[in-house]
Parts: structure tokens; C-alpha cells; sequence
């Protein structure tokens, strides 16, 4: 047993840390859905040009200014997002906002492709992050050991802040009733700007961690884990944040576990990496299909 | 069928026959390679598979992600069905697989199977999916069709899929032949002609009493069931006639293509497609088409200047670079989707007296502008 895990441990490291990541973008998506009820299509995006941003800004400037920087920018980056695009269609069906959802992905996509020519950018190495170490015989990037520590004290300074400030409780109120917390003097549109501003900040640092593991950014690459973020916060339950980060976890594990398959379940392929993608999609399904309502998601009632 | 009505329909079929003899008048004439032809193909292609989910999103108001992967089937499917057998067993295609699939078949058949392989999928797919509500189900579908490429790029169906590699040397476009001879087909023609039968199909099909039942899903769910409609069947029913015809439309990419790849049916094409219908208004077939034609030709010819360095007369390569072409296009689709969310067409159809009232009225406000 332990020369088993002695063997795969690189990828049960790589798994915890990436579910780390997961966890911080699941965040962003299951708080807009909790309120809008919106899939925020455009948020792996954001968290993609969160990585570009850095790529540009590290060019030229020293880490502790880039870092804050760039921070900066994604939070800007998302509460506009939300004023330009999400705004104006509150009172237009569900539907239609969506779609914008899709058309702001779609832009964010085409924008990073066109100041990229398309390249491949290559991440800086930020120092003490990206040194290796060598735990148990595994070699690791310091990063890999940081993050799942940074994202449970991020989750904890979240919940503190959404259970004991005023601003938390709106926010509460906000997701368990649109029309009633406006009609007690709510500032809906407020709340729904704070929301974003977390969901991008917490992006923005799964970016840094994402990233680093990662070392290059293509326009496309925030597709990927912006889609497997959101089953995160599916299989938790949509709209509680302590499921997401459960389900993010749970998911990056998963999906590490299939990437070793040749190793851990000693059946030899190539396909293991394509499978270990589609496993997730088929996760969601079974997750959908069998509890809808997620691990820690409240029952929905439909009403006629 | 009262006369007006008679005079109309026949004036619609004559529209129609024109347009196709115009095709056929093209592809006489002009050289194969020509921007303009090129831009009628993908656009009778994309107008099929813009319907297909309008049928769905627009008419069933089933909000499906999975576009991509049921055109990604029928490319496949039709693909590996036609491609000669003698090609498939030689190492020319198929070099680190030993192809499993050794005959070879027929346009017709090919393009007919792409469509049922797609079908069948949709049906299985269907039966977990379609339960499920508004936003969840378009995540499931987009994950359906991430699933269909990664099996469809497994190793372990190398010898059906050829892996992760392309697949090509079948019979595309140019080598289409009329039945029975070896005189070749117009390209632009075939597809028209393809794409032509599908849409009528599903027009008829919107106006049949399945299409009566799918509108009325789409204005109210549970007033439909209370009346007597099978939701599920309803919905599986839309769910796998859409799907049949992306199916369809996949394998006629394929043959526009020459080479086909898993890799190239993203979501991002299904987000392409989702946007061509939303331009055209959700719930107009006349749309749908209006707005594929109108994306192709504007992103495959008339725009691309924006890429090459010169667009207008204005030469400005640093601005104008690779890449351009497509963020200009994305900002018009969001100012689209925020301000004119209806679309070109709304959810009514392109018709004679329509466009002759709306002539009219703007024929009197220029008078009244005139005059005042």
C-alpha cells in the first residue's frame, strides 16, 4: 500500500493542488448563480486573462507590484463584465443573459487571441512558488503544496464574511429571494457587483497557482478549467460555497487519478489524458441525473 | 385554400426554383476556388445546422449546448463510410491503425447515416438529459459533446476513428457525381440542394402538430402537459430531429473540408452557432439563414481585410493583424445581443406582404420627412 502511493504520489499531489484551484473558480460561479441564477459562461475566461495580464505585466515590472496588478485588473475586469454585459438584461429572461454570457466568453476569447497572435505565452516563474522540491521522492513545484492552504484560508476569511458582515447577510438574503430583499431596501445592484468583485479576486489568485503549475497561456485555456470549476460547484450543491470547494477538491482528484490510470490501475493507453476530460463532463451528468440538488444544495421547489 | 393564399405559395417556389437556378448559373461559371461560392457552401451549411438548433432553442425552447458533438458524428460517420476501401486498408489514412471498417459506400448512404448515427446518439443521450431544466441542461449537453470528442479522438476506436489523427480521402465535394454517371455534380448546387431538403423538412415539420406541440412546450410547460402532450416524447422528439440534421450538416462540412478532426468541433462552434441564431432572431427558420449567410460571407470575405493589414482603403498593419477580423465580429454580436436581442428577424418569417408593408412604412416616413 504505501509503495502504491509511493509510486503515484505526484499524482495525488498534482490532484489536491489542482482541486485547489478548481475550488477557488467553483467559488466564483456557484455565488453569481446562487444570486442571478446565472451560468457566468464568461468567468474561465476571466480567469484566463487573469494569466495574460500577469504574462504582460511581469514583463516589466518587479512580482510585488505585478501581483497586485494584476489582482486589480481581474476584479475591474469582472464588475464591468457584470455593468456592460449582465446589467441591462436583469429584467430580460434567463435565457437571454446567458447568451450574452456566451457572447462575453466569446470576446474575452477573440480579444486574448488577437493580442496573443495566437502564441502560446510563456508564464513567469514566480520565485518561491515555482521552486521544486522533492517530498517522498516526488519531485513538486512549492506551489503544488501551497495552494490547497491558501484556498481553505481564503474559503474561511469568505464564509466569515459572507456569516457575520452586513454585506454577507445581503447577499444571503439576495440569493434566497430577489424580489423581497429589494422590496426591504436591499441595493441589489450593489450586492451583485460585491459578488462579482470576490468571484474575480479568487479567480485571480487560482490564476497565480493555475498558472505557475501550468507555465503557458493560450486564449483558450481558461475554457477548460472554467467548465470543470462549474461541475465543482454543481456536485456541491450550486449556490453553497463550502460544496464548491468540496467538489473542486473532489474533482481535481478524480480527474488526476484517470490522467495515471496506466499506472494507478496498471492498464497501459495514451487515451488516459483525453479520458481523465471527459470523465468530468460525465460526472456532471450522473451528479444531474441522480441529485440534482448537489451535496449541499438546497431543494428547490417548482411551484405551477 | 383560398386563391391569395394559392398565389403566394406558388410565388415562394418560384423564389425558391430561382435561387437554385442562380446556384447552378454560378457554379457554371465562376472557378471552383471563388470567394463567392466558397461563402454559398459553408453558408447553406451553417444555415442547416443554424436551423437544427433553432428547432430546438427557438421552437422546443430546449436551451442545448451539444451542436458541436452531433456534427462532429455525422462528420464520422460519413467520412469513414465513404472513404474507398481500398484507401482504408492501405497505410495512406489510416497508418497506426488497422481500419476495422473495410467497405465503402454512396453519398446518399453516407450522408443518411450520418444523420441516424447522430439521431441514435441523441436518443441515448436524451434519455438522462432532457429531465432536466433550462441552464442544467445546457451544461449537460456541452458536456455531452465534450464527452463524444474524447471518445471519438480514444485510441482504443483507433481502428474506426483513426485516433486523434485526420481523416480525409473520401468523397468530398468535387467528387461528387449524378447518379448513375460519372458527369460530376455542381458542389454549390449539391449543398443547396442537401441543405434546401433539410430545412423543408423541418419547416414542415414546425407546421405540423408535432410542431404545435413543441411551441406550446416551448409558451408554457405545464399548460402543454396539462393538455395532453407528452413532455418527454416531445422533447426527445425535438431533441433527435435536431440532432439528425446537424448530423447532416456535419458530414456536408466534411465534404466542404476535404479533411475532417475531432479537435476542430469545440464548443466554441456550438457557441458560433448559438450566436448565427440569436442574430437571426430566435424562433425564425428565414432568420437562421439570413444570419448564416450573412456571418459567413462577412467573416470569410468582406472582413477579411481586418486580418490582412488593409480594410476600406485604410492600410494599418499594426492595428490590422491576424486575428482582428474575429474581435471586431465578437464586440458586433455582444452590441446584438445587449441592444437589438431580437435578432434580424424576431421570431416571424420572411414573407412578400411583410416586406412590402414594411417598405411602405418606411416609403411614408420618408414622404412625412419630406414634407415636414
Amino acid at each position: 500500500m504505501a509503495g502504491f502511493f509511493h509510486d503515484n504520489l505526484s499524482y495525488f499531489l498534482s490532484g489536491i493542488s489542482v482541486g485547489g484551484q478548481y475550488a477557488l473558480i467553483a467559488i466564483g460561479y456557484t455565488m453569481v448563480y446562487g444570486i442571478l441564477r446565472l451560468i457566468n459562461f464568461a468567468h474561465g475566461d476571466v480567469f484566463m486573462i487573469a494569466g495574460l495580464v500577469m504574462v504582460y505585466l511581469s514583463a516589466s515590472l518587479p512580482f510585488t507590484l505585478s501581483i497586485p496588478l494584476v489582482i486589480i485588473a481581474t476584479v475591474l475586469l469582472g464588475f464591468v463584465i457584470e455593468r456592460v454585459a449582465y446589467r441591462p438584461l436583469r429584467s430580460a429572461p434567463r435565457m437571454s443573459v446567458m447568451i450574452s454570457a456566451i457572447g462575453v466568453s466569446y470576446l474575452l476569447q477573440n480579444a486574448a487571441l488577437y493580442f496573443t497572435g495566437g502564441l502560446a505565452k510563456v508564464y513567469p516563474s514566480i520565485p518561491g512558488l515555482s521552486d521544486t522540491v522533492v517530498i517522498w521522492d516526488a519531485t513538486t513545484k512549492i506551489v503544488t503544496l501551497v495552494t490547497p492552504f491558501l484556498t481553505i484560508a481564503l474559503v474561511a476569511v469568505l464564509t466569515l464574511l459572507i456569516k457575520h458582515t452586513k454585506i454577507g447577510m445581503a447577499m444571503r438574503a439576495v440569493s434566497r429571494d430577489f424580489e423581497t430583499s429589494q422590496l426591504m431596501g436591499i441595493r441589489i445592484n450593489s450586492v451583485i457587483s460585491i459578488t462579482f468583485v470576490i468571484g474575480s479576486l479568487l479567480a485571480a489568485v487560482a490564476s497565480l497557482l493555475y498558472f505557475t503549475n501550468y507555465a503557458s497561456v493560450t486564449p483558450v485555456s481558461g475554457s477548460m478549467p472554467g467548465l470543470k470549476a462549474f461541475v465543482a460547484a454543481v456536485f456541491g450543491g450550486i449556490g453553497s460555497i463550502p460544496g464548491a470547494v468540496i467538489g473542486g477538491f473532489i474533482i481535481g482528484i478524480c480527474e488526476n487519478i484517470i490522467r495515471g490510470g496506466a499506472s494507478i490501475f496498471g492498464i497501459p493507453g495514451t487515451g488516459w489524458t483525453t479520458f481523465s476530460d471527459a470523465f468530468t463532463f460525465a460526472f456532471l451528468i450522473v451528479i444531474l441525473v441522480v441529485k440534482p440538488t448537489g451535496l449541499f444544495g438546497e431543494k428547490a421547489v417548482d411551484k405551477v | 385554400m383560398d386563391s391569395a393564399y394559392r398565389k403566394r405559395l406558388i410565388a415562394i417556389w418560384i423564389g425558391i426554383a430561382a435561387v437554385y437556378l442562380a446556384v447552378l448559373l454560378l457554379d457554371m461559371t465562376l472557378r471552383p476556388t471563388s470567394m463567392l461560392l466558397t461563402v454559398l457552401k459553408k453558408g447553406a451549411i451553417y444555415s442547416l445546422v443554424a436551423v437544427s438548433m433553432n428547432l430546438l432553442n427557438g421552437f422546443t425552447g430546449l436551451f442545448s449546448l451539444g451542436q458541436a458533438g452531433f456534427m462532429l458524428i455525422g462528420a464520422y460517420t460519413y467520412a469513414i463510410l465513404t472513404m474507398p476501401g481500398d484507401v482504408k486498408t492501405s497505410e495512406s489514412v489510416y497508418k497506426y491503425y488497422e481500419c476495422f471498417i473495410t467497405f465503402d459506400t454512396g453519398v446518399f448512404i453516407g450522408l443518411v447515416a450520418a444523420g441516424l448515427m447522430a439521431a441514435l446518439f441523441a436518443f441515448l443521450i436524451g434519455w438522462p438529459v432532457l429531465r432536466l431544466k433550462s441552464d442544467y441542461l445546457a451544461i449537460a449537453t456541452l458536456g455531452f459533446a465534450e464527452i463524444i470528442r474524447a471518445i471519438f479522438q480514444w485510441d482504443v476506436l483507433g481502428p474506426v476513428t483513426n485516433g486523434a489523427n485526420l481523416l480525409r480521402s473520401y468523397i468530398d465535394l468535387t467528387r461528387v457525381t449524378l447518379p448513375f454517371t460519372d458527369i460530376p455534380f455542381p458542389p454549390t448546387l449539391f449543398v443547396f440542394m442537401v441543405s434546401g431538403i433539410c430545412i423543408l423538412i423541418i419547416v414542415l415539420l414546425i407546421n405540423s402538430s408535432y410542431g404545435r406541440a413543441f411551441k406550446a412546450i416551448r409558451d408554457d410547460e405545464t399548460a402543454a402537459e396539462a393538455m395532453g402532450i407528452n413532455l418527454f416524447r416531445s422533447k426527445e422528439l425535438s431533441f433527435v430531429i435536431s440532432s439528425f440534421f446537424a448530423g447532416i450538416s456535419g458530414a456536408l462540412l466534411a465534404m466542404f473540408q476535404y479533411t475532417v478532426q475531432a479537435q476542430q468541433f469545440k464548443s466554441m462552434m456550438t457557441y458560433e452557432i448559438l450566436l448565427i441564431v440569436v442574430i437571426g432572431g430566435i424562433g425564425s427558420i428565414s432568420g437562421s439563414c439570413i444570419a448564416s449567410f450573412l456571418y459567413i460571407t462577412l467573416s470569410e470575405w468582406w472582413l477579411r481585410g481586418l486580418d490582412m493589414g488593409t480594410f476600406l482603403g485604410i492600410s494599418a498593419p499594426s492595428l490590422f493583424r491576424s486575428g482582428f477580423r474575429k474581435l471586431v465580429f465578437s464586440v458586433i454580436i455582444m452590441v446584438i445581443v445587449l441592444f437589438f436581442s431580437r435578432g434580424i428577424m424576431g421570431d416571424k418569417e420572411l414573407s412578400i406582404p411583410r416586406m412590402r408593408a414594411a417598405f411602405a412604412r418606411a416609403a411614408k416616413r420618408m414622404r412625412k420627412e419630406a414634407a415636414g
